[in-house]
């Protein structure tokens, strides 16, 4: 179903080329949600954004709300800004860092209002050359506007926000390995316990890491109430939400919907989003949300986007990111893309990634490029098991020390379980059915 | 400060600018390498060293670092770094062919840096740039979707220096200053929050009272037998 839910928080991108200057903000409501959070008491601001049932727009989808709460007790605490969008096919933060940076601003203050923090750091991905501009600007802007700095409008609040620009480097997405690469380090994530952000993040001291479309909607939800947010949507899946639509449809792009109402379908084939599948093709499979998610087929389509439906089905919304592929493509090659990816990316702190990895990437590679055997299926199979124990239930368990170890078997496994006959045929005819 | 060769001042005093913004120095340390990459292109051995004192840690931790991120370069690249993406959205899309189409195009393989030292060619990673796939990157600004053609022209362009203004040389990211340094001094910034804290904590004292002056006139009603609304 397509509903009438306005966008939150790409209200203001429509039509306003200039969506990124203060000018344009302060036209549309900007700001105002600032000044009404700082006549509030910070409780007050938590209890909104907890009514809100706001959850995290990252990958992990984890109430933002709850996360606040979970701040230990001390005189220095962080907020991190997480802009280091690098899940492939995932380009919603790309586009609100660039288009939109003040709101990104004016959730992170009000944010650090609600949790008395001390510091903020927007934490933008380094390849963003132009949103990093955007965003020093926006900031730049805001000092002089009074949002940022010194005594808040006069309320007594003061807070300094400093953007920090990474470096290339898909794991730092990850927020203890953000906090890591902030701290001028190798983004290695940290285990936890005992590192769990809340407790001992940034320089061990207690830290929020929330993600930009995250936090682009705590404004909207300290203007119209925690109520009318969680009026939009149903069951834990409220409000509206960015998704990031790519592959084989008629246009791609990023469209912001009212979760659970809105189905897969709709999204691909709707004339107001994907308008269907590129010409006079069909529908082969879809990754629902993110490289790291089980893949869907056809049948599948129906679902709503809401995390428990997605849930239960065996995937993820993850990161918001739905790559179409059509009858035409192969899956072999998309996932030995995917194992490429990942292999690439890990860390190397912990063996079942690092090396599992690597294997996996191998063994594709040989059945992509005509050289597999018939077991070498079954091999793979069996180091995704080793990867990430249990593939036949979701969420799968974790052997490492982040959650990209368990990120490498889903392609692979979704591939295989729907499209064997596709694996068999490179084997068998010793080359890609589709080169 | 610095040695022959390293920072120049200009870029050891933006440099010291950057470690005054974070708690700790050694934050400052991915910054400052994008910084010194601007300058030169890559990070040389001689402003790796520099870094190091900037931050305080050792030479060999400055690379240690660095040469875990992708952007940070320690040999020299080319002055217009052309990335193709080839992850998931973009093979969809023929970017594949288009990385090929590159390597064609500019006489090297992805990897490698064209013999006058104009271009290096990369195989990019997801860029998130996906609805406009297949895409490019020259200097991490971003070009798609673009055919075999549109990067013919792009390079042309790129040579013939009609987008100067819009693509900088290899290593200048944001070309947007910070405004000035931290404006909250760290004590003005406890002492509010402790203050804040405190409002806290009272207004959660009063809450309690009330609730608990609430719960005990209840009782009395009770024993009493009435209702302690009426």
């Amino acid at each position: 179903m397509i509903t009438d839910a306005a966008p939150i928080v790409t209200a203001r991108l429509r039509a306003n080329p200039d969506s990124h200057t203060l000018e344009r903000y302060l036209a549309t409501r900007g700001y105002l949600a600032l000044r009404k959070a700082l006549s509030m008491h910070p409780e007050e601001v938590c209890a909104e954004v907890n009514r809100a049932s706001l959850l995290g727009r990252g990958g992990a989808g984890f109430p933002a709300g709850r996360k606040w709460s979970m701040l230990r007790p001390n005189p220095v605490r962080y907020l991190a800004v997480n802009g280091d969008e690098s899940e492939p096919a995932t380009f919603k933060d790309h586009l609100l860092i660039e288009r939109d940076p003040h709101q990104i601003i004016e959730g992170s203050v009000i944010t650090a209002f609600a949790i008395g923090a001390t510091q903020v750091f927007i934490y933008v991905r380094g390849e963003f050359a132009l949103g990093l501009e955007r965003m020093q600007t926006a900031l730049n802007e805001a000092y002089r506007y009074g949002a940022v700095g010194n005594d808040i409008f006069g309320s007594g609040f003061s807070l300094d926000v400093v953007l920090h620009p990474g470096a290339g480097a898909y794991i730092c997405g990850d927020e203890t390995g953000l906090l890591e690469s902030l701290e001028g380090k190798r983004g290695f994530p940290r285990i936890k316990p005992p590192y769990y952000p809340a407790v001992m993040g940034l320089y061990n001291e207690p830290t929020v890491v929330n993600n930009v479309e995250t936090l682009s909607n705590v404004p909207w939800i300290v203007l119209n109430g925690g109520a009318a947010f969680a009026r939009l949507g149903e069951g834990a899946s409220t409000g509206t939400r960015m998704f990031s639509l790519s592959g084989h449809v008629r246009r791609p792009g990023n469209y912001e919907v009212e979760m659970a109402k809105t189905t897969f379908a709709d999204l691909i084939h709707a004339p107001v989003y994907g308008q269907g599948i590129r010409g006079g093709h069909e529908l082969k499979c879809f990754i629902p949300g993110g490289a790291s998610s089980p893949w869907f087929g056809p049948e599948q389509v129906g679902l709503p986007l809401a995390a428990d439906a997605v849930g239960k089905a065996g995937s993820m919304l993850g990161s918001g990111s739905i790559v179409v592929m059509d009858e035409t493509t192969c899956v072999v090659r998309v996932a030995w893309r995917i194992t490429r990816f990942f292999h690439r990316e890990s860390c190397g702190q912990c063996t079942p990634c690092r090396e599992g990895g690597g294997w996996l990437e191998k063994i594709i590679r040989r059945i992509e490029l005509g050289s597999g055997r018939e077991e070498d299926i079954d091999l793979l199979m069996d180091v995704c098991d080793n990867i990430s124990p249990g593939l036949h239930y979701w969420p799968p368990e974790q052997t490492t020390i982040c959650p990209l170890g368990p990120s490498i078997p889903p392609a692979i496994v979704c591939s295989i379980r729907m499209f064997r006959d596709d694996y068999l045929r490179h084997i068998k005819d010793g080359a890609c059915p589709h080169a | 400060m610095t040695s022959p060769g390293g920072l120049s001042a200009e870029t050891a005093a933006r440099a010291a600018a950057l470690v005054a913004l974070y708690p700790q120095p050694r934050s400052a340390l991915v910054p400052i390498c994008h910084l010194a990459q601007a300058a030169d292109g890559y990070l040389t051995r001689e402003a790796m060293a520099d870094i190091a004192s900037l931050v305080g840690v050792s030479a060999a931790e400055v690379l240690g670092t660095a040469s875990f991120y992708d952007m940070l370069h320690t040999t020299p690249v080319g002055r217009y770094l052309v990335g193709i993406c080839t992850n998931v959205a973009c093979l969809l899309s023929g970017g594949e062919a288009l990385l090929a189409h590159a390597e064609e195009r500019l006489g090297v393989r992805a990897g490698g840096t064209s013999p006058d030292g104009t271009f290096t060619l990369e195989e990019l990673e997801c860029v998130a740039l996906c609805d406009r796939a297949p895409c490019a990157t020259v200097n991490w600004r971003y070009f798609g979707p673009l055919t075999n053609e549109g990067f013919d022209t792009l390079v042309d362009d790129l040579a013939a220096g009609n987008l100067a203004e819009e693509v900088p040389p290899h290593g200048t990211l944001n070309r947007v200053r910070r405004n000035g340094g931290l404006t909250v001094s760290r004590e003005k910034v406890l002492a509010e929050r402790a203050r804040q804290d405190c409002s806290r904590a009272a207004r959660k004292d009063a809450a309690d009272a009330v609730a608990a002056a609430r719960a005990e006139l209840e009782k009395a009603h009770e024993a009493k037998g009435g209702d302690a609304r009426k």
